[in-house]
């Protein structure tokens, strides 16, 4: 109760609206006529199909397996038969389609057999493997594996397990009605968390604006093992390196991951998700979905996944008059939804429904002053106006050197910049830059290597040709020709080509971008767009 | 269309941070038309519509719109800081020629709102005192000293026409600042100086009041987060330290630290003009160096410059220091050791 809390720099206070959808319980959805299931709904490799059009699937049977690594599964949310399997419009900033399962539903909701893990006696990396073929992936937005960071490494323990429960973002309030309704179950999933990562002490951060979430989750729990901890209401509190740093001081070392501070993050929805896979042995098949804004009937839904966003917002009473378009997640962090028809995915924690009122067109952006507001609200202590002219100027060179890739696009700089500069599409426009200029220049690189080797291997055979012919000749005088000295003097030749290749190759190597998804080549188009309606407004 | 976030700060505007610097003014302003007449009120006038004028004028040129660049109220900050470093009751030419160095020269043809290397007032300042010397000396008397303080409508005329019949001698006198420098210069001691009766408790009687007034402004607008502590407290802290050292030094030949900060531009230099966003340093450790650089210039320029007062030739020569301190201050980015790289 008493821990001592951290400030990061910065941060903001806009105006909450939590309780337009906080004040109802969860609702369920009516089974729905058809589902559209992506099979990119995690960070990493797409899943790899299982069905074709025309075979019949149970609910929760896998219709997707994990594909690589960095990947998970996929499952039908009801029973039925799949119609299509095909590109779709998946919820992405890009807009653009993705590959997914279409279920035409046949009313029964017949369920595969669903076998809880017997998680204290299963091997771990074999509780991971389930984990992974039950979906499980991050629900607070980041929705990578979590079957990758339930495993501890070599450590065998883990210093810190945090639970996210800030959910900071305005109008959502998927985890805080998950938090009230559901806190025994989201602490059983802990447990399982702690157990596999061998974590010495585990805190579930809140902040301070949801006190029944914290009244519910300190009711519940039992052991006094975990703690409950209120953080203060101030936004991005809850981004993963933000609320480690309030609850522990540490800070996550740029381009380290959180295990090297010795602390894993996950959502408290991840944890729920967890405890029905593991204790009821049911695949991750719905999520929270917080409806709000200008809808008839704000709230939260048990939403099944691919369940289309239209049918949502119907549930939710539908879109009232004057409404101005969808966004996927928070006014601060999200996206617009370009089509209806797109389904939730595992990623999707909130639907919210635009108005003029609440939120009015970005007043034209006026130059910038330098007056460093947006400075002291940035969490990363950037220093956003300078990444802005540099991002402007296309000096990626600079951008880069100023840290730009240490952005979190939080969007408090844009929220506070009173020249009402878009901030952060600057920045994601620079980035997604950088990060196909670094794929071209690979690109380039492989080519040239590739250039290089041949020149050399029609060399090395020109050389081997007159070096036959000279043997031959030699042959005729004396038969004691140093063969393999020649031999070993050409492998040393090819040996060292190959490394030069593959050093320029290492060099290049983009630096800073590892945490940027695969998906972003995608995003490059719509980033373009906004970057030209971006320049347009910059004047 | 433009990405999230889709929400913003309410009512944080260029427009509304310069209406608070204006508001920040008043008080000044109004101890100034208390103490020296109306006649700032003519300047202030002329120096807003010369400003507008020239502003919109360029801006046409230039083919960009109006509106949104007039209606954000920089140039009216502009013209207020210069208004009030200014000598009131100068003939409008003056006001005029200052408008058109600091509007035209010193912002525009850089480029506009946020493109200045330099303060534009502080620019326009620097070419008139080095232009027009005698003018800019010629300050309105306090009302106390003055034979005749000028009513409004006097002002207007002493502005336009030179005033006719009035001899300049019954309306001005030479600022403290300048005082102490002829009288320095003659070799009169400290003590002797500080009892004439342009001497006031601190500073000038009479513009030590004023300058409290600006302070007190100066405080609201850290209050209201316009502008943070760091530019103001170095300023002032490199004023008072470069003048306590001197007077240390030789006390019958220096004045002291308080009489620097009271006198002259110290303090509006310090809330109002060093601490324009645009020319002066911008992260944390690099205001602090910026205006306690300024600070120390300000002293040094008054004590041995051949200008009596210093506030504008330190900043505009620490605005050139700008773009290399805020290179070598950069803040330490979170999760990173230092100076903000790997």
């Amino acid at each position: 109760m008493n821990r001592k809390l951290y400030s990061f720099n910065g941060g903001i206070h806009p105006e909450g609206h939590k309780d337009v959808s906080s004040t109802t319980a969860i609702r369920s959805m009516p089974l729905l006529a058809r589902y559209v299931v992506p099979l990119r709904q995690h960070i990493g490799t797409p899943a790899r199909i299982l069905v074709r059009a025309g075979d019949t699937v149970l609910r929760g049977q896998p219709i997707a397996a994990a594909e690589g690594y960095v990947s998970t599964a996929v499952h039908a949310p009801t029973s039925g038969r799949v119609i299509a399997v095909e590109a779709r419009p998946v919820p992405h900033p890009s807009g653009l389609y993705d590959l997914c399962v279409v279920i035409e539903s046949d009313g029964l909701d017949q369920a595969a057999e669903f076998l809880p893990m017997d998680w204290k006696a299963l091997d771990p990396s074999a509780l991971r493997n389930r984990l992974r073929d039950a979906g499980l992936a991050g629900l607070g937005g980041a929705v990578f594996p979590s079957y990758i960071k339930l495993n501890p490494g070599a450590a065998r323990s883990l210093d810190t397990l945090i639970l996210n429960g800030a959910e900071c973002e305005p109008w959502i309030t998927c985890d805080d009605r998950l938090m009230r309704e559901r806190a025994g179950e989201i602490l059983q999933g802990v447990a399982v968390m702690r157990h596999m990562l061998g974590a010495r002490q585990v805190l579930i951060g809140i902040e301070d604006n949801k006190p029944e979430a914290l009244a519910a989750l300190r009711a519940a729990v039992v052991d006094g093992e975990v703690e409950i901890v209120a953080v203060p209401t101030v936004y991005p509190g809850g981004a993963g390196k933000q609320l480690t740093y309030t609850l522990t001081g540490r800070e996550n070392p740029a381009g380290a991951r959180s295990t090297d501070i010795g602390v894993q993050v996950f959502n408290v929805g991840t944890a729920h998700a967890l405890y029905r896979a593991v204790i009821l042995g049911e695949p991750l098949l719905s999520r929270i979905v917080t409806v709000t804004g200008h809808v008839a009937r704000p709230g939260n839904f048990e939403v099944r996944l691919g369940t289309p966003v239209r049918d949502l917002i119907d549930a939710a009473g539908g879109a009232l008059a004057g409404a101005s378009g969808e966004v996927v997640g928070g006014p601060m962090m999200g996206f617009d939804l370009e089509d209806r028809s797109a389904p939730i995915t595992k990623a999707v924690n909130c639907i919210l429904v635009k108005d003029r009122a609440h939120f009015p067109e970005r007043p034209p952006a006026l130059p910038c002053i330098r007056c460093g507001a947006c400075a002291r609200a940035c969490p990363a202590r950037l220093q956003p106006f300078e990444l802005y002219w540099f991002s402007r100027a296309k000096d990626f060179g600079k951008a880069q050197a100023y840290d730009l890739f240490d952005c979190i696009e939080c969007g408090c700089c844009s929220f506070v910049c009173p020249s009402h500069i878009p901030l952060v599409d600057f920045f994601r426009f620079a980035k997604s830059e950088i990060w196909e200029r670094e794929q071209h220049k690979s690109g380039a690189d492989q080519a040239r290597a590739r250039h290089e080797f041949k020149e050399f291997r029609l060399e090395r055979e020109k050389q081997e040709k007159s070096e036959k012919l000279a043997a031959k000749v030699a042959e005729n005088r004396a038969k004691d020709a140093p063969a393999d000295l020649q031999a070993q003097a050409k492998h040393a030749i090819l040996q060292a080509a190959m490394e030069r290749a593959m050093k320029t190759r290492e060099g290049i190597a983009p630096r800073n971008t590892e945490h940027l998804p695969p998906a972003v080549e995608q995003e490059i188009a719509a980033i373009e767009a906004r970057r030209h309606a971006a320049e347009a407004t910059d004047h | 269309m433009n990405g999230s976030p889709y929400i913003l700060s309410e009512r944080n505007s260029v427009t509304v941070v310069m209406l608070k610097v204006l508001a920040a003014l008043v008080p000044g302003i109004i101890a100034h038309t208390w103490l020296f007449g109306p006649g700032i009120l003519v300047s202030l006038l002329l120096c807003g519509a010369f400003a507008i004028g020239f502003e919109a004028f360029i801006l046409l040129m230039r083919g960009i719109p109006l509106k949104p660049f007039l209606s954000d109220g920089s140039v009216l900050v502009t013209a207020a800081l210069l208004a009030l470093a200014l000598p009131t009751l100068a003939p409008w030419w003056l006001y005029l020629t200052g408008m058109f160095f600091a509007v035209v020269i010193a912002k525009q043809l850089y480029g506009g709102l946020g493109q200045n290397l330099f303060n534009p007032a502080m620019v326009a300042y620097a070419a008139l005192i080095v232009s027009f010397p005698v003018y800019m000396t010629q300050w309105a008397a306090p009302q106390y000293l003055a034979n005749h303080t000028p009513t409004l409508l006097e002002a207007f005329d002493l502005v336009f026409s030179g005033g006719g019949s009035i001899s300049p001698d019954a309306y001005t006198s030479a600022t403290v600042l300048d005082t102490w420098k002829t009288q320095a210069r003659l070799g009169k001691a400290v003590a002797e100086i500080r009892g004439l009766p342009i001497f006031g408790w601190a500073g000038g009687r009479g513009s030590e009041i004023v300058a409290l007034m600006y302070l007190g402004g100066g405080l609201l607008l850290l209050w209201n987060r316009v502008i943070t502590w760091h530019i103001p407290v170095a300023f002032l802290v490199g004023i008072a330290a470069t003048a306590g050292v001197l007077h240390g030094i030789e006390p019958t030949r220096h004045a002291d630290a308080l009489f620097h900060l009271l006198s002259g531009a110290a303090l509006l230099g310090a809330f109002f003009i060093a601490t324009d966003p645009v020319t002066a340093a911008s992260t944390p450790r690099g205001k602090l160096i910026y205006a306690a650089l300024a600070g120390f210039l300000t002293v040094i320029i008054r004590t041995f410059g051949g200008y009596p007062d210093g506030v504008a030739f330190a900043i505009l020569l620490t605005n050139v220091a700008v773009p290399f301190i805020d290179a070598y201050t950069q803040p330490r980015v979170f999760g990173h050791r230092n100076g903000g790289k790997t």
